[in-house]
């Protein structure tokens, strides 16, 4: 199964992959020779080679439809077929963004009931959907923070909060936008230390962003509390939305006192990740942030819509609207499921994580015992005290034909192993799931060596990292 | 009826909510405090696959859609020709429904396809090392500014007056929120001494070609980067970045083999020299060996990226476009040398047998008269608006109308997908005015 050549390899002179129109107007005179290149090197392959090189390729990749992807915090469920077609109607895949708005109502219909669902389903009173992912989301979203409190005049807030168990993103942005971070210590239970954030709540705080349910898959029950005290000292409360899908359709960010929420629409709402994108992250908000809001908007009135940019807004933060064709498959998730359908989507998500919770925890330590959400984060304690490590465990799984969980996050958690099943896997895929990391934990009793040598049955086994970032080797040469 | 995407019948949901050791559903949410725990939500009501498809097609039948019309519209979204290998390459579901390739074993066509990616990109923009792209070219630019910013430790942006206004105002909302700041340069004067960069666009928004030579020069005069915006269709014919001196190219990949899809999603073709390598934002793929000595890839580098090194990451760039870096892989791979150079001059010839015709009406003018690939701008004897809704009528979709910048003036884009009959038509309702 493992490709040994690559491009370049399979190139020979006189081959082409497709075939082009012959020029059919006068040449011109081309531009003087110092403007234009002398060589171009690119492989020349025919299209059945090219074909079945990048088939053979797609055969070495595990997706959604491969089988079980329970990785935490990424909400890979399925992605319906049809949502890809809609996506390619032509209507909407061949419209170019700078087209006369009378030509392209129909998109930005699509776009301004998009942003109203958005804002529903969040309980906020806008949304842009510009944002290209979530990271991006949750640049945007500090950015609305720091205009926010520059347009009252406040130029002491500097520093963001976020909590020891948050997304590597949500620090990384924070600098982006020019803040300073400063961490909250998660108690016991896994909830935000009141005590903790109480000292630090001070108005040097911008705002607190806490993702909710926390990336250890629990229902901070203080969360009203909580946004009340950061509202009494002057900041906003933030949210980076990556596990919505714990109570899409039973709550609304903006009851629990947010003021702003980042959205994956390629995890929440069913559109495919890709391999890495494209995504979509749109940021909803409440009134006191919209006015700020990136640009351009979608507005509507009296069935005619049009592109505008919001009064004090951040400006621009893409070259164009944002991912349309994700939004047409979030668009259509949406109007499939209905209100009811999304409550059950994140009824089930949530009922598959605790049947995984209660089944794995005799096999593997489960740091809070409590009622999880969307997803269960277990330790790998027990097993490391045995000498394996829970990327060994990992490494195993894929032997047995599944996608590992999330490892080593949230970074509290000890061989932290996160897992997110999702609503659309059946009992039947859970239990088999189950039965194999039950197996996996008797091999860490009665074979460990089969688990530091894991994975033996992919592609290729475990790879040099270290090697890889020593020398890095990160193309190939092509020469005439 | 029940749903399609939730398999579990009721029998499993009781046996699984008896294994849980609760009596209903309900009590899975007992954390969530009971005055927000049953918020109403007005959505539409559910509707079928044959309702909502019927529904959706009509709605995408209220757009114009660039199969029934004549485009000559681009000023950063391009039509361009995609074959259907690409469609088909990235249809396939073990790549698009694959997560980020965090587990190496199991994505190794992700990787790889990536890594063929980066060499392509490479090879096309003549720059030494490429990563696996970003969100879209202005967000790359962006980047790049910032990178910039910290490699040569000075907190200026200087931003050709040239470049795509979009483009500008995005690197101005990022740079601006690190703190650091950005300045119009024009391009017969210098550019301050304390400028990290000097971004330029070539060929430019008004499409002509600059003197990126001289660019180069008057950045490294001043200790500054160069940052290249550029057009990956004209580096079939065009003199690449790397090879004039760009310290940094970005562009955007939406050209190779992505639909327009109402501008998004782009692809972020972001290369630079090896030097600048660690500073580099975003993914990056390496090749290395497994534990027997077989060749494969990973993510590597990875102590520049957020979910390694959190506030001090290059970049908090997470989820990207890899499906659309795929895309570019493919397209390339597929019009290969002489394709490229083929569609890169049939863009080419054909914009200048459209400016010919153009500049001879009464009435019209070519703007500038300086070189340029397969955009130029025309200045017309009535308001562009008014001509773009005479072309509208009559099946064709107008130029840009840049009259804020240029008296009324209209930017016009000729790719290959622009028959001759399509060009003497425009031409033709052109000289009505």
């Amino acid at each position: 199964m493992s490709h040994h050549y690559l491009l370049p390899d399979i190139s020979q002179p006189g081959k082409i992959g497709c075939s082009l129109p012959a020029l059919d107007v006068p040449p011109a005179e081309l531009p003087p020779r110092e403007l234009l290149r002398q060589e171009l090197e690119l492989p020349e392959v025919s299209e059945v080679e090219l074909v079945r090189y990048f088939t053979a390729l797609s055969k070495l990749n595990y997706g959604v439809d491969t089988g079980f992807y329970p990785l935490g915090s990424c909400t890979m469920k399925y992605n319906p077929k049809w949502h890809e077609d809609i996506a390619r109607l032509a209507g909407f895949a061949s419209i170019h963004p700078l087209q006369p708005e009378e030509s392209v109502q129909g998109a930005l219909q699509l776009m301004f009931e998009l942003q109203e669902y958005l804002a529903e389903i969040t309980g906020m009173d806008a949304t842009s959907l510009v944002p290209i992912a979530g990271a991006h989301g949750e640049f945007a979203g500090l950015l609305l923070v720091r205009a926010y409190h520059q347009h009252r005049g406040d130029r002491v807030r500097k520093k963001i909060l976020l909590t020891d168990s948050s997304h590597g993103t949500n620090p990384a942005s924070a600098v982006m936008c020019g803040f300073e971070i400063d961490v909250v210590a998660s108690d016991s239970e896994g909830n935000v230390d009141m005590k903790n954030l109480e000292s630090m709540m001070n108005d040097e705080v911008a705002a607190l962003t806490l993702t909710m349910p926390t990336t250890l898959g629990l229902f901070d029950p203080q969360i009203l509390e909580i946004s009340r005290l950061v509202h009494e000292r002057g900041g906003l409360l933030g949210a980076d939305g990556a596990n919505l899908n714990a109570f899409l359709g039973r709550v609304k960010f903006g009851e629990l006192g947010y003021d702003y929420v980042q959205l994956n629409l390629h995890k929440s709402f069913s559109t495919p990740h890709g391999g890495g994108g494209p995504g979509s992250g749109p940021v909803c908000v409440k009134e006191n942030l919209s006015d700020f809001l990136p640009s351009p908007l979608v507005t509507g009135s009296n069935g005619t819509y049009k592109l505008m940019s919001p009064a004090k807004s951040i400006g621009r933060v893409a070259s164009f609207y944002g991912n349309f064709s994700v939004m047409c498959k979030a668009y259509a998730y949406i109007r499939s499921l209905g209100a009811e359908g999304l409550k059950e989507a994140s009824e089930n998500a949530v009922l598959n994580a605790n049947y995984l919770k209660e089944k794995l925890k005799p096999y593997y330590h489960l740091p809070y015992d409590r009622t999880c959400m969307h997803e269960v984060v277990f330790s790998g304690r027990w097993q490391k005290a045995k000498g394996v490590h829970t990327v060994d465990i990992a490494k195993r799984l894929l032997d047995y034909g599944l996608h590992p969980p999330t490892v080593y996050f949230p970074l509290i958690v000890d061989e932290a192993l996160m897992i997110e099943p999702t609503e659309t896997e059946s009992k039947q895929t859970l239990d088999a799931f189950v039965e194999a990391m039950k197996e996996i934990a008797r091999e860490v009793e009665e074979n460990p060596e089969i688990l530091h040598t894991a994975p033996h049955n992919t592609p290729v086994r475990r790879l040099d990292d270290v090697r890889a970032a020593r020398n890095p080797d990160l193309r190939w040469q092509m020469r005439s | 009826m029940p749903s399609p995407y939730l398999p579990n019948t009721d029998a499993d949901r009781r046996t699984m909510l008896r294994e849980v050791g609760v009596g209903s559903i309900e009590e899975l949410f007992q954390d969530i405090p009971e005055e927000v725990r049953h918020a109403q939500f007005k959505l539409p009501r559910p509707l079928s696959e044959v309702e909502l498809k019927k529904e959706l097609s009509q709605l995408a039948g209220r757009n114009a859609s660039l199969d029934n019309y004549a485009c000559f519209l681009g000023a950063g979204s391009y039509r361009h020709f995609i074959p259907s290998t690409v469609e088909h390459v990235i249809g396939r579901s073990e790549f698009y429904t694959a997560y980020t390739p965090y587990q190496a074993e199991v994505s190794q066509g992700t990787l790889q396809a990536t890594y063929e990616y980066q060499s392509l990109a490479c090879q096309l923009t003549g720059m030494e090392v490429s990563n696996a792209g970003m969100y879209d070219c202005s967000t790359a630019a962006a980047e790049a500014a910032i990178m910039a910013c910290m490699i040569t430790r000075r907190g200026k942006i200087a931003v050709s007056s040239t470049v795509n206004p979009a483009h500008r105002d995005v690197i101005k909302t990022y740079v601006q929120a690190r703190g650091f700041s950005i300045e119009t340069a024009e391009l017969n004067s210098g550019i301050s001494s304390d400028s990290a960069c000097l971004v330029v666009q070539h060929p430019n928004f008004l499409g002509y070609l600059e003197e990126v030579e001289a660019c180069v020069q008057k950045a490294h005069d001043g200790g500054a980067l160069l940052i290249a915006i550029v057009d990956p269709i004209s580096l079939g014919m065009l003199k690449p970045p790397g090879q004039y001196g760009a310290d940094i190219a970005v562009a955007d990949g939406q050209a190779l083999g992505n639909p327009m899809s109402f501008g998004g999603p782009g692809l972020g073709i972001f290369a630079c020299r090896r030097e600048y390598l660690r500073q580099m934002p975003g993914r990056i793929v390496g090749k290395t060996v497994d534990v027997a000595g077989k060749p494969g890839y990973v993510m590597t580098l990875v102590t520049r990226e957020q979910y390694i090194r959190r506030e001090r990451a290059t970049s908090n760039i997470c989820t990207s476009e890899a499906l659309m870096a795929l895309a570019a892989a493919v397209y390339l791979a597929a019009l290969g040398k002489t394709g490229l150079r083929h569609v890169a001059e049939l863009c080419y010839h054909k914009a200048h047998y459209a400016a010919e015709r153009v500049a001879k009406l009464n009435g019209y003018s070519l703007a500038f008269s300086k070189p340029f690939f397969n955009e130029f701008a025309v200045r017309c004897p009535a308001a562009p608006s008014r001509i773009s809704h005479a072309l509208f009528n009559e099946g064709i979709i107008g130029g840009l109308d840049i009259s804020h910048m240029t008296d009324n003036a209209m930017l016009l884009c000729v790719t290959e997908m622009n028959t001759k009959q399509e060009i003497d038509k425009l031409v033709e309702i052109l000289g009505r005015f």
